[in-house]
């Protein structure tokens, strides 16, 4: 095989898993939306707070990597939980702008504690997997991109599939599509912005363990949460099918940018702004994403 | 409760100044403005002069998100837009301040066009997620496009100057923020009185009401957010202005997220609260600076935390303003107005 | 009587709505109805809860869009037309639940209703340039004496609308939609949750609307009182479907009526 496909391959592989990653983010991203209407501008923040829990556990109190991936997980559905109701139910009913701002002060607020807690140095977790790289045919996959990439692809079967056919679930999906129908039908709405907001969380946290096993933690992790904000777009707000496929594009794209024409730029990056340019090409486009569906709105 | 406060035409009724007092209080305080540089002492006269700049960024997001309710995450880059304007027309084309201002006002608002036309024909919300991605590709872009925007080696700009008296300093550089600050304050309060500021409020109200009594929403969106980002291209050029060197860092998401919580501090919607705001916001980092330096002893660490405590500070006034006072510091203000003008007869 | 001037119902159709049909999710609101309006007239619109009622004012103000039929205003058809569009062509609109500004005054909510008519760019109105300015004053003039006086509202137009009673908030609701001068006006449930004397002031208003300014108006009402004394017309809906029209007299003693509508308050 050629150089240059050994190369487009690689760079695919890697696009597939940062896009899965981006996948994992997003659907936290786009549980939130579909069952509260509230864009999570606090997500990549929720991300970072993750990843350090769990270094937190694996450092300081040596437990090893399941239950320090365990430990993290609570710890984010306790805070997404909390968030929840400390912050987000007194805004309940007020319109909808002043809870997104409402997520950016907490952006702000989680990525300050942070790095007062944590201070603003990279970290890395200890050795978890096994250092041999991975071969697929002619590719070496390093091992600390393959196996965070199956955690985050089981985190996302998991989340996918409860959302489906759990009865939580449902009573997720039928607040998403009518609240006062699914309040009509017994179903406890705030129970449901509760369990929204900490399967978010605790969705986050897994792809900010995932983050931080690839590339590190620090409290600028989160940073890459904004970048889910073109996946979700380009998937459609409200599609978990359309969080997975904007993702791959997304991180394939990237990658491909990376690989191809940042070389040729003079110390410039295109990579890290092409989420953004597909998220505005999508707004001209194809303004509510591949999947997305058009809001009716009733007087 | 205004007593004797009677109106013969419906034109006095309709007038800014509204009452003797208000006359009075305004005339008291253009007096404070225009002494104040002589007074103050360096240190404050430079904080000032920032608030003068920051204040008039804030006003036009205010427009934006007080007036018309919708949300923009990428206000800095807008300034940043109208700030490398006047700058490569002021060092390249060596023209005046009066020609750069302007045009750097206008070439934001060109870029708040291009940002808001595809995503205001959406929804409100997708606003917000756009200009995000404007501000991202714009600090890209001020960064990456050296042949423009002298890249993170950035621009020096030459002092403002009216008839070859050159405004190069602290004192000089205060009158044309002042000026240009109090024109903008002007305008908006004339706008909040006008048709279009009316069809602002009313599709921050209800837009659905607004659009079946004759509102167009995507024009009267547009037409809000091409303000909001116009006068962030003002506050751009007074700081090119202001500071003398541009660098691609001047604009980050941080600076927009600080405009953020100036406009809920103060109060959304309140033109004054802007003011509040902005004094209060721009003294927080302040304070903050204070407060470490006395803790020194006790806690030698204290200085290093300063900046993400900063934005723990900023993270909770935008939550707590919103949770418990969403009308702002203008809202405490009116307060205590209505306080102290019965007092003591009531309370 | 016959030498005070009453506006009389002219032989032309000012609104035609023809073979309508909503549906929300395969849910339908209305089914192929058709509507006439004579210019000048008052048409009262009624029928049980969920009869389709507001869903047809919503299709005629360019709130909702039909699946199918069409929506025709002074002989021109309209269905296209964004619903900012129609108001400025004279389509004036109150709302069932008092959709008002509250935040705003009194005065700037009827204001707002002239919105469409004015003409100053925003560039005008923030330099407050004299053309503007005098725009605005001509503007207020006509509020106060087209509109706050002939609604009796003068002394409430500097007070915020949320502070208001619900009967005056009607009647704010009522002036917005005078101040776009329209020529037909939707009125959704104008009395509805009013004492008796607010109803009868509103139902007075209404009938100068018509007579004074020869407004045609199309109410939808439950106080059948009202929908009897002041109409000239009335249409029936019934699950989304007309199933009547006639005058008041007729419509009385309509066996479906009877049936469908007045059946249930019978019993």
């Amino acid at each position: 095989m050629s150089e240059g496909l050994v190369h487009l391959l690689q760079l695919l592989v890697s696009g597939v898993v940062t896009g899965g990653i981006y996948a994992l983010v997003a659907m936290g991203f786009v549980v939130v939306y579909k069952a509260t209407h509230v864009i999570n501008f606090a997500t990549g923040e929720f991300m970072m707070l993750g990843a350090f829990f769990a270094w937190t556990a694996m450092s300081a109190l040596s437990a090893p990597f399941a239950v320090a991936l365990v430990a993290a997980l609570l710890a984010s559905a306790l805070l997404g939980m909390a968030t929840e109701r400390l912050v987000l139910r007194p805004l309940l009913g007020q319109r909808t702008i002043s809870v997104i701002m409402v997520t950016i002060g907490l952006a702000a607020i989680f990525k300050g504690l942070a790095q007062i807690v944590w201070s603003g140095d990279y970290r890395s977790y200890p050795a978890i997997f096994p250092r041999a790289p991975i071969a697929l045919g002619p590719l070496l996959l390093p091992s600390r991109q393959f196996y965070p990439f199956l955690i985050a692809l089981a985190a996302i079967a998991l989340v996918g599939l409860g959302f489906r056919f759990t009865r939580t679930g449902t009573a997720m999906r039928a607040t998403a599509d009518d609240q006062m129908a699914a309040f009509g039908m017994g179903i406890d709405i705030r129970r449901v912005f509760s369990l929204s907001w900490s399967l978010a969380a605790m969705t986050a946290a897994v792809a900010g363990v995932v983050v931080g096993i690839i590339g590190g933690i620090s409290p600028q992790l989160g940073a890459i949460g904004l970048r889910t904000f073109p996946v979700v777009i380009l998937g459609g707000l409200d599609s978990i099918g359309g969080a997975l496929l904007g993702g791959v594009v997304i991180g394939v794209l990237e990658n491909l940018a990376g690989g191809y024409v940042d070389p040729l730029l003079d110390g410039a990056s295109l990579k890290e702004v092409v989420p953004f340019v597909v998220l505005v090409l999508t707004l001209m486009v194809r303004p509510y994403g591949l999947f997305g569906t058009r809001e009716v709105e009733r007087l | 409760m205004l007593i004797g406060n009677y109106k013969e035409t419906y034109a006095a009724d309709e007038a800014i100044l509204r009452t003797p007092a208000t006359r009075v209080w305004t005339v008291v305080a253009l007096g404070a403005a225009l002494a104040f540089p002589f007074l103050a002492g360096d240190y404050l006269l430079y904080l000032v002069n920032l608030m003068g700049v920051l204040a008039i960024g804030a006003l036009g997001l205010n427009i934006l998100i007080g007036f018309t309710g919708q949300i923009s995450l990428g206000h800095a880059a807008f300034m940043g837009i109208g700030a490398y304007g006047t700058a490569i027309l002021a060092s390249r084309f060596g023209l005046p301040f009066w020609i750069t201002i302007p045009a750097g006002g206008a070439l934001a608002c060109a870029g708040g066009m291009v940002v808001g036309v595809p995503s205001l024909r959406v929804k409100g919300l997708y606003l917000a997620i756009a200009t995000l991605a404007a501000q991202v590709i714009l600090e890209w872009v001020f960064t990456n496009w050296t042949s423009v925007t002298g890249g993170i080696r950035g621009i020096n700009v030459a002092p403002a100057s009216i008839l070859g008296f050159p405004l190069d300093t602290d004192t000089r550089i205060y009158f044309l923020i002042l000026g240009v600050a109090v024109l903008h304050f002007v305008l908006a309060t004339n706008l909040r009185r006008s048709r279009w500021g009316r069809a602002f409020v009313a599709v921050r109200d209800r837009d659905v009401a607004a659009e079946i009594v004759g509102v167009n929403l995507f024009r009267t969106k547009i037409l809000s957010f091409m303000v909001s980002s116009y006068y962030a291209g003002i506050a751009g050029g007074l700081w090119v202005y202001f500071t003398k060197v541009l660098t691609p860092e001047n604009f980050p998401l941080s600076l927009s997220i600080q405009f953020l919580a100036i406009v809920i501090v103060g109060g959304l919607g309140s033109i004054p609260g802007t003011v509040y705001g902005t004094v209060f916001m721009t003294l927080v980092p302040e304070m903050l600076k204070a407060g470490t330096g006395l803790v020194r002893g006790v806690w030698p660490d204290a200085q290093s935390y300063l900046f993400p405590l900063r934005d723990v500070v900023f993270g909770l006034l935008i939550v707590v303003f919103l949770i418990f006072e969403p009308h702002g510091l203008a809202e405490v203000w009116n307060r205590v107005k209505r306080f102290f003008s019965l007092w003591p007869f009531a309370k | 009587m016959a030498e005070i001037p009453v506006a009389t119902t002219e032989d032309r159709d000012i609104l035609c709505v023809e073979g309508l049909s909503l549906s929300f999710g395969g849910l339908a609101a209305l089914t192929a109805v058709d509507l006439s309006v004579r210019a000048g007239s008052i048409t009262g619109i009624i029928g049980p809860n969920g009869a389709g009622k507001t869903s047809l004012l919503n299709c005629i103000s360019g709130f909702y869009k039909p699946q199918s039929g069409r929506v025709s205003f002074d002989g021109r058809d309209v269905s296209r037309v964004a619903p900012d569009r129609r108001a400025a062509l004279g389509i004036g609109r109150t709302f069932q639940n008092v959709a008002l500004f509250e935040g705003m005054s009194v005065l700037d909510n009827v204001k707002l209703g002239a919105h469409a008519r004015l003409r100053s760019g925003i560039l005008a109105t923030m330099a407050m340039t004299p053309g503007a300015r005098r725009e605005e004053m001509r503007l207020r003039e006509e509020v106060e004496n087209e509109v706050l006086d002939f609604l009796e509202m003068e002394h409430l137009r500097h007070r915020t609308v949320g502070s208001l009673a619900y009967g005056l908030q009607k009647r704010v609701d009522l002036a917005r939609a005078l101040a776009m001068r329209p020529r037909v006006l939707l009125l959704d449930e104008p009395v509805a949750g009013m004492n008796e004397e607010e109803t009868e002031d509103m139902a007075r208003f209404i009938l100068d609307v018509q007579e004074e300014r020869g407004v045609t108006v199309v109410l939808i009402e439950h106080d059948m009182g009202v929908v009897m004394d002041l109409c000239d017309r009335i249409a029936v809906l019934s699950f989304g479907e007309r199933i009547a029209l006639g005058t008041p007299a007729e419509i009385a003693c309509h066996p479906e009526v009877i049936r469908a509508y007045l059946g249930e308050e019978a019993a």
